[in-house]
């Protein structure tokens, strides 16, 4: 879960300082004051603020700030402690012993202690809580708490993604004990130990939290934290202009296009820097066609990723090459790249025996046309835009592609769950974290599993079952890189793009840190100086 | 009067259990599922959740056996729990989000009426003038604008350039400290664009009916016969020829009541205004299907209350109706 909710901080970050305001106005004192309002700006309102239950990033973003985890990722993406002092791993990594900070207080006033944090194990274990991150922590073998400011947990076998499945947000065993977790008045009045505590949510408008004075790594400086809900990005973007919201995300049209004026410069920031996650084009490898190795190795040949990247981000991306982004420790660049070449496409093409035999611009094997059909989702633009350029290029080698598009139930009943389609042009959002085995795995073939395109190759299994054991990052590292390496060859995917988290920020705000890790790591360190300050209340 | 009251009463029933077993067979048609939407495509979702989910919300029992169980429940006004991540109720949801969707749907309908109406009889007392002709031309354009994109640019000139309105929302950051005078000042600048957007779009409805109303009762007899008579055109018109025309606008204002719960997703969306609309349209994408039955249904008995409203208040205002039962 607390992955989850670090996985939507770190997409609001990793950044290079863009467009700085020209620095016009009076000399103010800069110095860290307490006080004023930040207010973001969001298309979808949370739908639960118990974060064992939530799985939408909206929820995910506030839980964030009202609960803590064990661990968590810093600027770096290092694994520091939060609610844990520190913490040691076992000679044979199987065992995390947990050293617990004294003197924690929940919102209301309880002291947190190690049985908190085993109530919130148990109840992830707990068949009766419909909760999607269950996964994790079923590979705990034993859970316990020796004194109340130690947790000690131990796997059956190292486990790499341990230490970081803790930064999940630990839940008040006092509120919750003895109850139906799916009935809990907390989903709708949350109760953390985190730097924000709950004020008050209404409904599809807004969700308002203020500083928690007693937060333990010491007080945020901004008094009042406002989550807006406004659905349209362009009344957002209105907002924005207009004070109405001093945080958005922006399109890259409106970061490339409709920011540039001086006005925008002198009130906002703007920030880039390469999101997690990526958006492919799979094959479907139960399809004759898709089986053959160069047939898939000449889709990606006939793609220009740049162009895409181009038409569809106004360039706000980087061409993605496997599942890591180009700036994770993890990312091997020295795979097998594809650049745009139709001739070679072709020729791999007629290697695997598709020519146009009959003259009429498509190609065609045993009698059949080089025929299938891409679906995507309704809804995402980057997705059918992207669609339209393949399409085109395809058709220019001679493969004679559909588009469908579809709305996402419909999509995900009718076509991914029975293996009911061709192509399919998707996204995976991640995290630091580089275990890909739910994916990639050939065990994961089944039904409303991931690796829905029926992947299977036997060394990437046995690099993926390694690769979760190892807890050394520079031998993890070999491991995935050969990963890439044969996922390249492989071409299952054709990976398009990595594409940039874009967001403006008000330009009172100071202490923003652009790291790898984005800018919303440190969100408690912001500030706004004393003469500066927008909202007295 | 009360047989007739009676009888329409409880030819209600049947209908609004068949509108039920037809809503309930169609949603369940749709392809997809509520459970889809939060376990499938999560690489942290375990397998096993989508089965845990399937019996937290009894969707693992037969169809039809669903559908008896939440009839059974509606009859003690239970409309279930959400299955959306909240779980919460289904009549909670509802309600905190019908003030402000009739409110908004009064007032335009309000403003509809006050405009509209006159307009309709002026454009029929003046038919082929230039006020008619301009008037027509009016409220076709309002009525063929894409109310998303005036919404917008309203949004932008006086929200962003002139600064005289607010953008979006139902009210202020700091509505909490305004006194009462300011917050009243602050409810009203908010719902000026949505309500003038919310109006425009039915203007050319309501007055092309009045004036074809209008119209068909001026050429009658006894408009004639009043005129005859030396009555002044003033007296023809705003007595004898208006309170005629006005009757099937009762029918219509009765069929409008279901539309007063009803909002529009484009709209709300726009101005941020947690509405039905969009509550409607985003259970209907979740599969949510507690929450998608309950507005229907609420839906549906407004829809029959509203035109039980319209007969009886036909009956009331027409003594030719009336007396006729």
């Amino acid at each position: 879960m607390m992955r989850i909710s670090l996985l939507m901080i770190l997409l609001l970050m990793a950044c290079t300082p863009n467009d700085q305001p020209a620095g016009l106005e009076a000399p103010v004192d800069k110095t860290a004051a307490f006080g004023d309002t930040f207010i973001e700006g969001s298309i979808g309102d949370a739908s639960t603020l118990l974060p064992i239950l939530a799985s939408d990033s909206a929820s995910s973003e506030i839980n964030g700030l009202v609960y803590s985890g064990l661990v968590r990722y810093d600027g770096d993406l290092k694994v520091v402690g939060e609610l844990a002092e520190s913490w040691e791993i076992s000679a044979d990594n199987l065992t995390i012993t947990f050293h617990l900070r004294k003197g924690v207080k929940w919102h209301d006033g309880a002291p947190f202690t190690a049985a908190d944090v085993l109530f919130t194990y148990q109840l992830y274990v707990d068949p009766e809580t419909p909760t999607a991150y269950a996964e994790s922590y079923l590979q705990v073998k034993k859970a316990e708490t020796p004194d109340d400011y130690t947790f000690r947990v131990t796997y059956d076998q190292p486990y790499a993604p341990a230490l970081m499945s803790w930064g999940f947000s630990v839940l008040p065993k006092h509120l919750l004990e003895g109850k139906k977790i799916t009935e809990s008045q907390l989903a709708r009045h949350p109760i953390g130990t985190g730097p924000y505590r709950f004020v008050e949510w209404q409904g599809g408008e807004k969700i308002v939290l203020e500083a928690n004075h007693d937060y333990f790594e010491g007080s945020p400086y901004i008094k009042r934290f406002v989550f807006r809900i406004i659905p349209d990005t362009s009344t957002q973007f209105l907002e924005l202009q207009t004070g109405g919201l001093d945080f958005m995300s922006l399109s890259p049209l409106q970061y490339d296009r409709q920011t540039d004026t001086l006005a925008f410069k002198r009130l906002f920031n703007k920030y880039r820097y390469l999101a997690f996650g990526y958006t492919y084009l799979g094959y479907n490898l139960k399809r004759p066609m898709f089986q053959d190795r160069r047939v898939r190795q000449a889709l990606t040949y006939a793609i220009d990723k740049q162009e895409i990247i181009d038409g569809v981000l106004l360039g706000y991306g980087q061409a993605a090459t496997g599942p890591y982004k180009p700036d994770a420790w993890v990312y091997n660049a020295a795979v097998p790249r594809y650049a745009y070449n139709p001739d070679k496409a072709r020729q791999l093409l007629a290697e695997a025996g598709w020519v146009d035999s009959d003259g009429d611009g498509i190609l065609d094997k045993n009698g059949a046309p080089f025929q299938f059909t891409i679906v995507t989702n309704q809804g995402n633009d980057l997705r059918s835009k992207a669609g339209e350029i393949i399409q085109r290029r395809f058709r220019e080698v001679g493969i004679d592609v559909q588009l469908r598009i579809i709305e996402w139930a419909t999509f995900l009943k009718e076509f991914i769950n029975p293996g009911n389609f061709d192509a399919t042009i998707l996204g995976w959002s991640g995290g630091p974290e580089p275990d890909q085995f739910e994916i990639w795995h050939s065990s994961k073939t089944g039904p409303r599993e991931l690796n829905f395109i029926g992947y299977k190759n036997p060394e990437v299994d046995m690099l993926l079952e390694k690769g979760r054991r190892i807890f050394d990052q520079d031998k993890r590292k070999l491991i995935y890189d050969r990963f890439q390496q044969i996922l390249a060859e492989d071409q299952p995917y054709t990976f398009l793009f990595v594409g940039e988290a874009l967001p403006a920020v008000a330009s009172r705000f100071y202490g923003i840190e652009p790291t790898a890790a984005g800018i919303r790591y440190n969100f408690t360190q912001w500030y706004v100086p004393q003469g500066l300050q927008k909202f007295s209340r | 009067m009360y047989h007739y009251l009676l009888r329409r009463l409880l030819m209600m029933i049947p209908l609004l259990i068949g509108i039920t077993l037809i809503s309930f067979t169609v949603i369940h048609l749709a392809p997809g599922e509520p459970t889809d939407m939060q376990t499938q495509m999560n690489p942290q979702a375990s397998s096993d959740l989508q089965a845990k989910l399937h019996k937290q919300y009894g969707l693992d029992k037969p169809l039809h056996e669903q559908y008896f169980l939440w009839l059974g429940r509606l009859v003690k006004l239970d409309f279930g729990e959400s299955f959306a991540q909240d779980n919460r109720p289904v009549l909670g949801k509802i309600a905190e989000r019908l003030p402000v969707t009739i409110l908004l749907n009064v007032l335009s309908l309000v403003v509809i009426l006050t405009v509209a109406l006159p307009l309709g009889v002026i454009s029929a007392v003046r038919r082929n003038s230039f006020f008619d002709r301009a008037t027509t031309v009016f409220v076709f354009i309002g009525f063929a604008m894409p109310s998303f994109w005036l919404a917008l640019l309203l949004m932008d000139w006086l929200g962003l350039r002139l600064g005289v309105l607010p953008v979006s929302g139902l009210k202020s950051l700091g509505y909490e400290y305004m006194d009462l005078s300011g917050q009243l000042l602050d409810r009203i600048s908010h719902l000026i664009l949505p309500v003038f957007i919310a109006a425009i779009g039915g203007l050319a409805g309501f007055s092309r009916y009045m004036r074809s109303n209008m119209l068909d009762v001026i050429r009658q007899d006894y408009i004639m016969t009043a005129r005859a008579k030396g009555l002044s055109e003033r007296v023809v018109i705003y007595k004898h020829a208006l309170r005629n025309a006005l009757l099937p606008v009762i029918t219509i204002l009765g069929l409008s009541v279901p539309g007063l719960i009803g909002g529009s997703v484009i709209f709300e969306t726009i101005f941020a205004i947690p509405g039905m609309g969009k509550l409607f349209y985003d259970g209907v994408m979740m599969r949510d299907y507690p929450l998608i039955m309950g507005i229907l249904v609420i839906g549906a008995v407004l829809t029959l209350v509203g035109n039980l409203l319209a007969d009886v208040s036909y009956a009331l205002a027409d003594p030719r109706i009336r007396n006729s039962k």
